[in-house]
């Protein structure tokens, strides 16, 4: 393989996270193209080709959102694609992006993500009810929510991990979403909070979730000589993976996300690291519930099988630990738009890479990870950014 | 150029509570769509679901990696080629992993949960499971990993062609 061209990110922006929000989505679109711009120094005009990460149609009630969506997003009169994985969508937009410069076609790319879950009533959830196989699967009228307490409970049954050891999860990144300026839902919270918090479907408790929300974030891309004309300080997309398995979910052994792994070695082999634990200064793992940041940190070979839950109880994870994972609130605090949420991990990777995290800055970061998942538990999106 | 933590004291965005959204000078529109599908059953899955009416779970094997697929596919997405024949499965199986929902479809609460499992079929590959549910009688502290289950067949005059044909598993008694 031979990648044409380095990639770097000049500027990020974002919205508030909320469960509703007033702006419609081409609002948000643009409120966080436009302070993307901004954060770059640059106009529209300046930007050459434009891509829309927005997860499926159903929550906005919009079919083909994406072109719905399109002015928002500076996308009018230019190269304008929607490139889709459920979930894993907010790690793919900047992906996707990335191909449009390192290819050369061109200079600029303006990658924008949006989300509103809020229109769909009385509750995301209803949506959801239409992505299962229709034949063998509708008829049981599953929750979505059902087969991630199924995957959440082979994990913990296969490595023997006490429920406390997960729920620390949520108490970190709400505690670090203290700190980021659009979190939903930063608290102070305790275990025994978690664990005494509403069984939705067991193993997975009220706190293990994150929220439905509305927003948007946005970054701004360029070639090597471009980005050097605005900043002296561009972050690099040095790797970018991405893998999916089948949507037999209940054919494969759901302890271990296999195709994270595959995904994260794509994008590790293009960014010459062969150690990530030790080569990786943070990470933002894709943390919809408190187990998936063990899961996904296992999958991203930053912890062994089995290990990550130590890894959280031993202190390892804070912000101010050996590796950093979801220093900005991750989902479980900031907030879940989906396309929109993956993609926050990506501008949170930008804002710690220029030292521009304020409150939420991770000493001496030069190496992020960020990484998404999604669809019937099957989709990895993973890209490393550097300083 | 201003940092990103200066820049963001505040994020543009206007939070909406759902009182004001349900207020009655609120600025919104609603629409129910009333969309309507028919699927055609497929290849594999017609035949997967006329056993299920007869009582019968059946699976399809591929000749090159030897798993026996439930359901049933027509072709095998690892050799990439045709699946070889038919093979009836058995309706006992063990728990891979298992759930207890107080979550309904559309995540209202329910007060008597749904239990639901991974269940490995005997007679099919290590590993290949379905999704279904266990017996709502069984206490949730009981189901564990590794527990023996079986079919509970709807009787057969209100069997469809649907995985709902099998009402639930039930645990298999030990001795």
């Amino acid at each position: 393989m031979t990648i044409k061209r380095r990639v770097a990110v000049i500027g990020a922006g974002i919205t508030l996270f909320r469960r509703r929000l007033k702006e419609t989505g081409k609002e948000l679109s643009y409120h966080a193209s436009k302070m993307a711009l901004d954060s770059a120094e640059m106009n529209l005009s300046e930007i050459e080709s434009v891509v829309m990460g927005t997860a499926p149609d159903a929550f906005d009630g919009i079919h083909m959102k994406s072109e719905n969506l399109l002015d928002g997003a500076g996308g009018t009169g230019r190269p304008y694609m929607r490139p889709f994985v459920g979930g894993g969508t907010g790690v793919f937009a900047p992906i996707a992006g990335w191909w449009h410069v390192a290819s050369g076609l061109y200079d600029t790319c303006l990658v924008v993500a949006e989300e509103k879950m809020s229109p769909v009533q009385p509750h995301p959830q209803t949506a959801f009810r239409t992505i299962w196989d229709p034949i063998i699967t509708r008829p049981l009228q599953p929750n979505l929510v059902w087969i991630f307490a199924l995957e959440m409970n082979r994990y913990m049954t296969k490595h023997n991990i006490p429920k406390e050891h997960i729920a620390e999860v949520a108490v970190k990144n709400k505690s670090n979403a203290l700190d980021h300026p659009s979190a939903q839902l930063a608290a102070k919270i305790t275990v025994e909070d978690v664990m005494n918090s509403e069984t939705m479907v067991w193993p997975v408790q009220r706190l293990d979730i994150s929220p439905p929300s509305d927003g948007a974030a946005a970054l701004v891309l360029a070639s090597e000589e471009v980005a050097k004309k605005y900043t002296d300080s561009p972050v690099w997309i040095d790797g970018v993976g991405w893998s999916l398995d089948s949507s037999y979910w209940t054919n494969r052994d759901l302890y271990y996300p296999q195709y994270v792994e595959e995904a994260a070695k794509m994008a590790y082999k293009m960014a010459k690291i062969d150690d990530p634990p030790n080569q990786v200064s943070f990470a933002e793992p894709y943390d919809p519930f408190t187990y998936k940041e063990l899961h996904h940190m296992e999958g991203l070979l930053l912890a062994k099988k089995g290990e990550a839950p130590k890894l959280t109880h031993e202190g390892v994870t804070q912000r101010d630990g050996k590796l950093p994972i979801c220093p900005s609130g991750g989902l479980l605090g900031v907030g879940n738009p989906i396309a929109a949420a993956g993609l926050m991990k990506c501008c949170e990777a930008f804002w710690q890479l220029r030292n521009e995290a304020g409150k939420r800055q991770v000493d001496g970061a030069e190496t992020g990870v960020c990484q998404a998942w999604g669809d019937l538990m099957q989709v990895g999106t993973v890209t490393v950014f550097r300083r | 150029m201003m940092t990103m933590s200066e820049k963001m004291k505040e994020v543009p965005g206007i939070y909406l509570r759902d009182a004001e959204l349900k207020a009655k000078d609120a600025i919104t529109f609603k629409w129910r769509p009333n969309a309507k599908y028919v699927w055609a059953g497929g290849i594999a899955y017609s035949r997967y679901l006329e056993e299920l009416k007869n009582g019968r779970i059946i699976g399809r094997h591929c000749s090159e990696c030897e798993r026996i697929l439930v359901p049933p596919r027509m072709f095998c997405d690892k050799c990439f080629r045709a699946t070889d024949e038919w093979v009836y499965v058995k309706d006992t199986g063990t728990i891979n992993t298992y759930s207890v929902s107080y979550l309904d479809a559309d995540a209202n609460r329910i007060k008597e949960p749904i239990l639901v499992a991974v269940i490995e079929l005997d007679g099919a590959s290590e590993g290949i499971g379905i999704l279904h549910y266990v017996d709502p009688k069984v206490d949730p502290k009981d189901l564990h990993v590794g527990m023996r289950l079986k079919a509970v067949w709807k009787p057969e005059k209100e069997r469809t062609g649907s995985v709902t044909d099998i009402a639930y598993f039930e645990p298999i008694k030990e001795g």
